[in-house]
């Protein structure tokens, strides 16, 4: 540098002689201001990927410098996010590359007190030997005498946080194995939503997609935090806002939800069935339904069979109650002379009258009956038997005083929530409704959402635009979990998996679950198809393409189920795959001592969860009902690779298949899911080549053949999605489940995924930008089923085939074309014209009429009364929660859902009803919930301090009167019990919790966020310490949204002083193993 | 030298007045806290960008604001004020736009005579609540106080008309932090140097909006040219108006405060003071011309007297 450039870069100089005289700007700029330039703007590349938080799915654009991720930020392009992000996604990069996260395998030898270093290969040859030991030590061929063909030694939990071809390659692997027991989030969040809405219109997502939102002339949030829970999304709401639409959000704590809707009604926790009937009966009563469309479109004019008793006529429990063995038998509950199969649900409960041609009037074997499809109708609504009509008994006395007094509603704000509904609903108007697991984690949450779907059936709100139901889903991938299931009872493209049957062979297997008529009549092409992908040339017409490969299920192997398994010993072995059930089941307490009686526990996360540390560190060990010295299960920690470090896809809450690219290798021991998988099962397969065991030969069999790439070998999870989407006798990729056939010629993995790959073309990764599209975006990503944005859209025209109206124009006939046509693909035969009417002894879609837009169901329209496929009951009746302060005001005999399923054990206690002695000890309702600034369990926010920071402690939200009541200190500590256990947490005294009156008195609510747990920066007790295991018994979700507790002053006991303080409230509360577990009074 | 009072009153051209020849338009934030949801995606936003440490594991107690301030490392901040209000104000009562239907507008003929009448939208329950939320962030002051009393030359005025600290100037004096009319900037204890918002000046350079504005879900937070923000401010309290949400206004948006107007403006829904905001912040450097002045001709004064002093005793002596 000259001398002369020295003096001319000295800032005086420059002051003196420049002009910024005050030396405050241009003259002040050091060398390096003058040089700084943004990382994103040095970086080498810009990898396109998805957020891994929730079900939003937004857009993110991953910045690498010198392969590493050094900036991750949302992606402008995408139509979903518009570049946004909330907090949790805006702090990706701290979870991808934060110190949180570990590199190495780490191992727990039994009984020891830390835990060792392992190498990868040793540990993954380790968990090899004790799947094929456990395996085969536990393996059952038969149960009951009939052939089950499974072992239940071992189990999975997770998947929703994973990619569908991860999920894939483990439904796959294990069912091959034999192993029933595969679960995931889904279970505990929104299992009861595939039930409520795939019993209600046929397929169990969200009828629309969040962008679509913005049309809406009318928003209801209720059971959903949708600002809260899902920031990003609820632009679109506020979108709606900005166009004049009304935003109710009912809920029982006023949200940053609430804050920005039009009208916040708070309800009382567990009491939303009385307020969706009673809407319902406002509708019908006021005759505001869309006649035209009820007609036309729903079963409103289906007779149903003449020995059906409604609730209101049996004193609250539908005809065919079996109160010792607590379940229902179903069959009265059909339309008159025909008997239909449910779309979802369980169908199962139909096996033995459509496989054994006996026992019921309508028998029918495999024909009969069933082919003259359609049930005798009653255009004038008028008939006593037809299903308005059972509708309007059913609702009657859902009145605006009953709501009320049950729900602590006044009626005028009710009767505002009615008009304001109504009045944007019609042929000119939609209101859409948004839901989340306020609603499904209910003992009736299937029954909750199959409320919504009624009202919007009558309102003709489903299949248009600006209308139908967003089930808002938690997790990245929680709908591609449920698509391509971790779940035990689904097989992928909600096939069901079969249960143990004499004599059953793949025939009467699919004319059993298969419906007459409607797409779910081709389920034998979709079932044979699958088993070819999972059996790959194995499976041959003439061993029944390897069905008896698949494990039986002998009734529920739910999460819940297997921790009972744990408790009792069967069940030996658990893989977690991105899921902590010590944080974030219910009764937390139960799911760890279920681990501690393990031989041996697979973690796979980024850190050192709960579910990992609990033999070391937990709760038990502090009140020293577990000693480490005396616990003998082997821990095996795998860290993961996170969504930076893999390819894949995540299927998003609008049922968008969105591919993300892998940005940078995994560092250390860290692996995808995929590549722990496909290596697992390639280790297992190498064990059991030479066996001549007849059990081993499914795995023997199991098409294990994936390309792998890189010097880690991770499987290539394009090849996996080409699996997912199918190919035929060429090896070509197949474009639509309509090209599956049932003669073997054609594998695809997942039927509803069908197109995703079509020509080869990886669509899930398609980014045409927003801007460049409207606001379907058919040219971004790829929507299930066939790239159908917004489902049932046929729906979106009349039955003439013209728009409803100008202004909801969605989807139409082109009669010049002779197809139908518009802003989305028609969820309908494409040249099926409106008039339409089969041939007489058509079937499958053959015999859908021109106007029968769900053409998934067995009579093509939307159930308002579901004739099948429900455990607890063709309508949505008011029952109370399982722990409840109050009777059921409306059937006072039956005061809780007489099928709940409940499993009552040490540790597992119910509390006492409303009335009944002993429920005065824990008087005050609790609901959880989540915080925009944490994730679910806390695996991926606790370990953030960039979000613990926002959110540091666990707290309880209450109201002014409450604190006073009980002498609780804003800021101070509190004690919360139940019969569980018992939790302290900071307090937040809030006029946001108001006191509702209920039944003529007042009743408080308490808000828990459940994300904390003792692991991680910000550490706290888990709310899921309160909760009792008692399930909806469709989906076997629990019931964590409303519970009854007492709340004390100051902190919990330490030690076991903190079991005692239980067991004294138990004591008090006269609580015995019967408690709360009658079906009836 | 230019003769104006550069310290305070209207300045149209900050930048261009600090030197920068040719700047580029002076760009700014627009935060209308109509639209806000309280996430903090800005807060995170704003430190995975900047790398800020970590503020504090403490619960505040104060409605959902664990943050509680700008600082050194926080850079924004969301100010939770949960209230009840008399109707009909409140951000719950946001009345329709145009071309929709009012649910109570069509008189419910369908009601019965004498049937509970439906309240209409505009008469709720007094006492309602209402949850204000707003993100705060350095207002990048026309006048900046901070950078005026900085006497390193670290803080400066960039060509977009923001105030930034540059880091390796800083010797963390901390004449800034007083200085702050906002009570903005800070010194990191462990550090010693003062740090706050840049506005994301490395990303302005490259043509990229700042973190924060980015990630704003709801677009409450707007990153643009002062101008135009302002302008579209001005439409966005005239339609919540209309809408009879009388009490929006704006704050920080005019150029003849006393700051000179604010380079991060507000659209609020209650007194600047209910958000943790000054309501009427002043330049601290305002009267430093005036001082400067007094001050010269206090010394002139003095050094007069003195003089005078000497001269009448000389004069005395002369005398005796």
């Amino acid at each position: 540098m000259g001398v002369r450039t020295w003096v001319s870069e000295w800032p005086v100089y420059r002051q003196l002689t420049g002009p910024d005289p005050l030396g405050r700007g241009r003259a002040a700029m050091s060398s390096r201001t003058e040089r700084l330039r943004p990382r994103t703007d040095s970086a080498d590349r810009v990898v396109q990927s998805v957020c891994p938080y929730c079900a939003v799915g937004c857009g993110q654009q991953i910045y690498v410098k010198d392969d590493e991720v050094v900036q991750i930020e949302g992606d402008p392009d995408s139509p979903v996010s518009r570049g946004r992000l909330c907090p949790k996604g805006s702090a990706t990069l701290q979870l991808t590359t934060g110190p949180a996260r570990l590199h190495e395998v780490l191992y727990r030898r039994p009984y020891a007190t830390d835990w060792e270093r392992l190498d990868l290969e040793t540990a993954m040859d380790m968990v090899a030997d004790r799947v094929v030991e456990t395996r085969r030590r536990t393996w059952e061929w038969e149960s009951d005498g009939v052939r089950t063909a499974r072992t239940l030694g071992i189990a999975s939990l997770g998947g929703a946080t994973l990619d569908n071809e991860e999920n894939y390659l483990i439904k796959k692997l294990f069912t091959g194995l034999g192993i029933v027991q595969v679960e995931n989030q889904a279970r505990v969040c929104h299992s009861s939503t595939v039930a409520g809405l795939g019993t209600s219109f046929g397929r169990g997502g969200a009828t629309t997609f969040m962008q679509d939102l913005q049309f809406a002339d009318c928003i209801v949030i209720q059971g959903s935090n949708y600002a809260e829970a899902h920031p990003v999304g609820f632009q679109w709401v506020m979108e709606a806002k900005r166009r004049g639409a009304r935003v109710i959000h009912v809920d029982p704590r006023f949200t940053r939800t609430s804050a920005l809707a039009d009208l916040h009604v708070p309800i009382r926790a567990g009491s939303d069935i009385a307020f969706l009937g009673a809407v319902i009966n406002h509708v019908l009563t006021e005759e505001k339904d869309f006649r035209e469309y009820v007609l036309a479109y729903t079963n409103a004019a289906s007779i149903v069979d003449e020995d059906f008793r409604d609730t209101e006529d049996l004193d609250g429990v539908f005809s065919g109650l079996d109160e010792e063995g607590r379940r229902y038998d179903p069959r009265s509950w059909q339309y008159e002379g025909v008997d239909v199969q449910a779309p979802a649900g369980d169908v199962d409960e139909q096996y033995e009258q459509k496989t054994q041609g006996s026992g019921h009037s309508e028998s029918h074997g495999s024909g009969g009956a069933r082919t003259s499809g359609r049930p005798p109708r009653d255009e004038t609504l008028t008939h006593p038997r037809c299903v308005y009509q059972i509708l309007r008994r059913h609702y009657a006395r859902y009145t605006p005083e009953l709501v009320e007094e049950t729900c602590g509603i006044p009626r005028a704000t009710f009767l505002r929530v009615c008009e304001a509904l109504t009045a944007n609903s019609g042929r000119d108007r939609t209101s859409a409704f948004v839901y989340a697991v306020g609603w499904t984690q209910h003992s009736t949450g299937s029954q909750y959402i199959r409320a919504a779907c009624i009202l919007q059936l009558l309102l003709g709100n489903i299949g248009r635009p600006g209308g139908g139901i967003q089930a808002l889903r938690g997790h990245a991938s929680i709908q591609g979990s449920s698509d391509i299931p971790t779940l035990y009872n689904l097989l992928p493209g909600y096939l069901p998996m079969p249960h143990a049957h004499a004599h059953e062979d793949l025939d009467t297997f699919v004319e059993a679950v298969r419906t007459e008529k409607g797409f779910w009549g081709n389920m034998r092409a979709y079932f044979v198809s699958l088993l070819k992908a999972y059996y790959g040339d194995a499976a041959t017409a003439d061993n029944d393409f390897c069905f008896d490969h698949l494990p039986r299920l002998t009734g529920s192997h739910a999460t819940y189920d297997t921790v009972m398994a744990q408790l009792d010993g069967t069940c030996e072995g658990y893989f977690l795959m991105g899921e902590n059930p010590a944080v974030g089941s219910a009764n937390t307490r139960l799911q760890r001592l279920g681990m501690a009686n393990l031989k041996w526990l697979v973690v796979r996360d980024f850190s050192l969860i709960e579910s990992a540390t609990w033999w070391k560190d937990g709760p038990e060990t502090e009140t020293g009902e577990l000693r480490t010295e005396d616990n003998g299960t082997e821990v095996f920690f795998f860290p993961a690779a996170a969504h930076t470090e893999k390819s894949g896809s995540f299927t998003n809450t609008n049922r968008w298949l969105q591919w993300h690219h892998a940005a940078v290798e995994p560092e250390g021991d860290a692996r995808s899911d995929l590549w722990f998988t496909y290596h697992l099962g390639r280790r297992v397969k190498e064990r059991l080549a030479g066996s001549s065991d007849p059990m081993d030969r499914p795995v023997q069999d199991l098409a294990w053949d994936y390309p792998v790439d890189g010097p880690q070998r991770e499987p290539v999870a394009a090849a996996v999605l080409a699996e997912i989407n199918g190919h035929g006798p060429d090896g070509a990729p197949l474009s639509a489940y309509t090209e599956l056939k049932d003669d073997g010629s054609t594998r695809c993995g997942c039927w509803i995924y069908c197109g995703v790959y079509a020509d080869g073309i990886n669509h899930a990764a398609r980014r045409t930008p927003h801007t460049e599209q409207d606001h379907v975006a058919a040219e971004w990503a790829w929507a299930w089923p066939a790239n159908r944005r917004i489902l049932y859209n046929r729906a979106s025209a009349a039955p003439d085939g013209t728009p409803w109206s100008e202004r909801k124009a969605y989807v139409w006939w082109d009669e010049e074309a002779g197809e139908w046509t518009g802003r989305d693909v028609p969820d309908f035969i494409p040249d099926r014209a409106p008039g339409h009417v089969p041939p007489e002894g058509a079937t499958g879609p053959d015999a859908l009429r021109g106007d029968d837009p769900f053409i998934m169901q067995a009579d093509g329209k939307g159930w308002l009364y579901a004739p099948a496929g429900l455990e607890d009951g063709p309508l949505p009746t008011h029952y109370e929660p399982q722990d409840s302060p109050f009777p059921n005001l409306l059937h006072p005999s039956t005061p809780r859902s007489p099928v709940r399923q409940l499993l009552p054990r040490e540790g597992n206690r119910y509390h006492p009803g409303g009335d009944e002695p002993g429920s005065e000890v824990y008087p005050y309702v609790v609901t959880t919930h989540r915080l925009t600034e944490h994730f679910t369990a806390g695996g991926m926010s606790r370990w953030s301090s960039y979000l613990s920071e926002l959110q540091p402690e666990f707290f309880c939200e209450l109201s002014p009167q409450l604190a006073a009541e009980r002498g609780l200190e804003h800021g101070g500590w509190a004690t919360i019990v139940t019969a569980r256990n018992a939790v302290e947490a900071r307090v937040l005294v809030t006029e946001r919790l108001a006191p509702l009156t209920v039944h003529g008195r007042t009743v408080h609510q308490i808000g828990l966020p459940f994300h904390w747990g003792p692991n991680g920066v910000s550490t706290g007790d888990a709310a899921n310490e309160l909760m009792a295991i008692a399930l909806d018994p469709n989906a076997h979700i629990q019931e964590d949204k409303a519970l009854t507790a007492d709340i004390r002053p100051g902190r919990r006991p330490r030690g076991p002083d903190l079991p005692k303080l239980v067991a004294e409230y138990r004591r008090r509360a006269g609580i015995t193993g019967a408690t709360g577990t009658e079906a009836r009074k | 030298m230019t003769d104006r009072n550069l310290l305070s009153g209207p300045e149209p051209e900050p930048a261009r007045d600090a030197g920068h020849s040719q700047p580029p338009e002076r760009v700014g934030f627009f935060t209308d806290t109509s639209v806000c949801i309280g996430c903090k995606a800005c807060e995170v936003a704003c430190k995975e960008w900047n790398a800020i440490p970590e503020d504090g594991l403490a619960l505040s107690g104060m409605s959902y604001d664990n943050t509680q301030g700008l600082g050194a490392s926080t850079w924004r901040h969301v100010a939770f004020v949960e209230q009840r209000v008399p109707a009909p104000e409140g951000r719950t009562e946001l009345p329709l736009a145009e071309g929709a239907v009012r649910v109570s507008e069509p008189a419910p003929a369908a009601t019965p005579e004498g049937s509970p009448p439906t309240a209409p939208e505009s008469s709720r329950t007094p006492g309602d609540m209402r949850w204000l939320m707003s993100s705060d962030v350095c207002k990048h002051c026309t006048h900046a106080a901070c950078l005026d009393v900085c006497p390193t030359g670290s803080l400066f005025r960039t060509e977009f008309g923001t105030v930034v600290v540059q880091e390796d100037i800083c010797n963390g004096c901390g004449y800034c932090v007083p200085a702050c009319p906002y009570g903005v900037i800070e010194q990191r204890p462990d550090d010693g140097r003062a740090f706050k918002c840049t506005l994301c000046y490395d990303r302005l350079g490259a043509g990229q909006e700042p973190a924060c504005a980015k990630a704003c879900p709801t677009e409450s937070i707007q990153f643009g040219p002062l101008d135009e923000l302002r302008e579209r401010a001005a439409l966005r309290v005239d339609q919540l108006h209309e809408q009879g949400v009388g009490e929006a206004h704006l704050y920080g948006h005019d150029p003849e405060d006393g700051v000179g107007g604010d380079g991060a403006f507000f659209l609020l829904l209650d007194k600047p003071e209910v958000y943790g905001l000054p309501p009427d912040p002043v330049v601290t450097t305002r009267d430093l011309p005036a001082m400067w002045k007094h001050a010269g001709t206090a010394a002139l004064s003095l050094a007069g007297g003195i003089a005078l002093a000497f001269v009448l005793a000389g004069r005395a002596e002369g005398a005796r």
